[in-house]
């Protein structure tokens, strides 16, 4: 369809225009505006951080994690508590807090970047046992019990984190959590220095990924996805596949939790909603194109750039005297990004980027590759005209 | 290979492929002497909670039915099963009060239920008048008509398109979103009340203090349950549901028109859940949250008893919710002395959490359920 090519420029560049221009007609201080311009970029980062950690999880083997905010949750509190110096009140409890043990390399201001190192791979090992321990039970059995179990583990941490007072300080949550080399630079400017690092972490994930998805092992979980039967046939440990792409998802959404607390300087229950942990970043990664790893960013990009314009939108209405709107917009854009989903997935399955043909470097190589790549997939994967994975209805029965 | 650690589960495994039968049979019979032995426990230490968790179970049972027959014959989880419940109440309380949230201010429509002559006067001990009860009428059809229509614009295509389970999953969590949303736009986000005040508990035998409502709520539940009984094992489409239930390609080319099952399964499962909503809003009050919170029991009680079976689901519905209640003030004493004081000392924040403890031990050791058929 012709139409159909202009839809991803044009969301783009919708999300782009008024992303620039509301605050920019609002606000005569170019300062300000670059100020909530690179706040708005590092959001999205981070966003998309949790986005291609779904995307491992369900673009590439089709495991359907409804709990995306148990992982990010853990991620954030680690990198909390290891960065953190330790509990000295009886007011403020927690665990750990290590801040002060782990800078033990003596120059190169080691305080200010050794710590984030080891609390943002505690964050990301932490979510990854977490999914390992929840894989055991439920990945052999159909992959809806798996999204049930997942929104079960979600609420009973936030319930653990509520109610065990001296974990991590109850529903007042960690605050003034330290950020990476925030001492060399004026605090005015140090978003910048954060915006640099959090898409250098962005960067390697996606190269990480790009090179998983192009080797055996991608391949294997795409196989998986699409018909898990002759994959097993094929002589591969489904099972095993299936818990590394979890694990490896979740460590990744553990890494942007922790980058969450080091921008946010404090993580308390209140933040780590369903909706928020979980619902949009589905919605990301489904309006972008689930099994395409730019298809994930983009998704970030222009969702929470809708749920960023909507709260832009908010002082508008306020001056043009349309108080209802005003006061309900936090939940029109709610009942958006639900029927987003819907729309999505009823009339472009696909996304705005769909799943690109993957190839194995070997068939590169030889000449053999059938379409250039970049090219959106047709032909012998491409009838996949559904999101992943391709199940046929009624794949009834449990598998056990 | 798996790691070691991962020991416990991989051993049942084992023994589940080495030993099938053995497994089963063992399985269901420590399964049933589990929650047989809870429940009689239960009963005599704790009969008040007892009591109250029969009547949470027991709105958590008309939700459960609802979603184990949509599961059963679509052969997908509903997930926004809470959150219409929650609609449901919403809009039976519209009907009764014709409240909205406009502008900062209550929107009263000039019209409503409660205006009808006599309709708040409370109905003997109840806290509420008939005026509540046309509501939850009214709020039944609304969503029976929504249900259907959903599954004509959106499932019905889903469908068609032969989508995966996994896709109707996700939409229905879209829709679970929107319905939240729209509670949230219409009627803000502070708890509401179909009659606000405390109303008295009355004492009964054996410790047991109910309140007039509670009563209520098991009696409906129990004719509802008797109604879909009727329906499934008496009818002609009761039978057809089942079968397509057991095997949707058989029942399909045994000359059963299955798009009317599916239409059928959408209704009854609307008038559930509009039935379950209400009373859960009479129980407990009219939360936007309490929509997402309730699917956990839901689910739980669905999986326990084994997709598909209603019987199950009313079962496994009851079972969650005495041992949520029960499970709070656990403190086992015998002839007056603690022998195990406070062995689990739950915090009440705790409640939600005993549904997936049980949801994660049926899936580890029989996921079928206790009256699901063989895997």
């Amino acid at each position: 369809m012709k139409a159909d090519r202009f839809i991803t420029p044009a969301a783009w560049a919708l999300v782009t225009v008024a992303i620039v221009t509301l605050p920019a007609t609002r606000s005569q201080d170019l300062g300000g505006v670059i100020s909530f311009l690179t706040g708005f970029a590092i959001l999205v980062a981070i966003f998309a951080i949790l986005a291609l950690g779904l995307n491992v999880q369900w673009g590439y083997t089709g495991i359907f994690n409804f709990g995306v905010v148990a992982f990010f949750m853990v991620g954030a509190y680690t990198a909390g508590i290891i960065t953190k110096e330790p509990a000295t009140t009886e007011y403020v409890r927690y665990v750990g807090g290590f801040g002060d043990k782990l800078d033990f390399i003596p120059f190169l201001d080691s305080e200010q970047w050794l710590p984030f190192l080891f609390a943002t791979a505690g964050a990301a090992i932490m979510a990854g046992a977490l999914a390992f321990f929840l894989s055991i039970p439920t990945l052999r059995l159909r992959e809806d019990y798996l999204a049930i179990a997942t929104i079960g583990i979600a609420e009973l941490l936030r319930r653990v984190v509520i109610e065990e007072k001296g974990l991590v300080n109850s529903d007042r949550g960690l605050i003034g959590i330290p950020a990476p080399l925030e001492d060399l630079v004026n605090p005015p400017e140090y978003k910048f220095i954060f915006f640099g690092l959090v898409v250098a972490l962005v960067i390697l994930i996606l190269i990480a990924l790009e090179a998983g998805s192009r080797s055996p092992w991608g391949r294997v979980l795409k196989a998986i996805r699409e018909d898990e039967t002759t994959a097993a046939a094929a002589g591969k440990d489904i099972f095993n596949f299936k818990m590394q792409s979890f694990v490896v998802g979740a460590m990744i959404m553990g890494a942007g939790g922790a980058a969450y607390a080091y921008y946010s300087r404090s993580v308390s229950p209140d933040a780590f909603t369903h909706f928020f942990g979980t619902f949009l970043i589905w919605a990301m990664l489904i309006v972008g194109g689930s099994g395409n790893n730019k298809g994930a960013i983009l998704g970030a990009y222009i969702v929470w750039g809708f749920y960023s314009i909507t709260g832009l939108m908010r002082a508008y209405f306020s001056d043009w005297g349309v108080e209802f709107l005003e006061l309900r917009m936090s939940f029109i854009r709610d009942f958006v990004v639900g029927a987003l989903i819907v729309i999505v997935l009823l009339l472009r399955p696909a996304g705005l980027l769909p799943e690109e043909r993957r190839v194995s470097l070997f068939m590169q190589r030889e000449g053999k590759q059938p379409t250039p790549p970049g090219e959106p997939e047709s032909g012998p994967t491409g009838s996949r005209a559904d999101a992943p994975p391709n199940r046929t209805k009624g794949s009834g029965g449990l598998a056990s | 290979v798996i790691p070691e650690s991962a020991g416990f589960a991989e051993l049942l495994n084992k023994a589940r492929e080495r030993y099938p039968a053995v497994f089963d049979n063992l399985s269901t019979a420590a399964l049933w002497a589990l929650f047989g032995g809870l429940l009689i426990a239960a009963l005599i230490l704790y009969t008040n909670l007892f009591v109250v968790g029969i009547i949470f179970g027991s709105i958590i049972a008309l939700g459960a039915i609802g979603l184990t027959l949509i599961y059963g014959i679509m052969k997908f989880a509903h997930f926004a099963h809470g959150d219409m419940m929650m609609l449901a109440a919403y809009l039976a309380f519209f009907a009764l009060t014709g409240r909205i949230v406009g502008e900062k201010t209550e929107v009263d429509l000039g019209w409503s239920l409660d205006r009808l002559p006599g309709a708040t006067t409370e109905l003997g001990p109840l806290s509420f008048g008939y005026g509540l009860l046309l509501a939850m009428v009214v709020a039944l059809i609304a969503t029976v008509a929504l249900f259907v229509a959903l599954d004509n614009l959106i499932y019905r295509r889903l469908r068609q398109r032969g989508s995966g389970i996994v896709i109707f999953a996700m939409v229905s969590l879209g829709i679970a979103i929107v319905a939240r949303s729209v509670i949230l736009i219409l009627w803000g986000p502070e708890p509401r009340f179909y009659v606000p005040g405390i109303f008295p508990a009355h004492e009964f035998p054996f410790g047991i203090t109910l309140k007039a409502d509670q009563i209520f709520i098991f009696a409906t539940v129990a004719i509802v349950a008797i109604l879909v009984y009727l329906l499934l094992f008496r009818t002609r489409i009761g039978k057809a549901m089942r079968a397509t239930s057991d095997n949707p390609e058989l029942a399909r080319v045994s000359g059963i028109d299955t798009d009317q099952v599916i239409r059928w399964t959408w209704a009854i499962g609307g008038a559930l859940v509009a039935v379950a909503g209400v009373l859960l809003a009479i129980q407990a009050q009219l939360k936007p949250e309490l929509g997402f919170a309730i699917l956990l029991p839901l689910f739980a009680a669905a999986i326990l008893g084994g997709i598909g079976s209603p019987q199950g689901a009313l079962i496994g519905a009851m079972i969650v919710g005495i041992t949520q209640e029960v499970s709070l003030g656990i403190e086992i004493s015998i002839a007056g002395r603690d022998i195990l004081p406070q062995i689990l000392p739950l915090a009440p924040g705790y409640k939600f959490a005993v549904a997936f403890v049980i949801l994660i031990l049926i899936l580890l050791v029989r996921p079928q359920g206790l009256f699901g058929a063989k895997a």
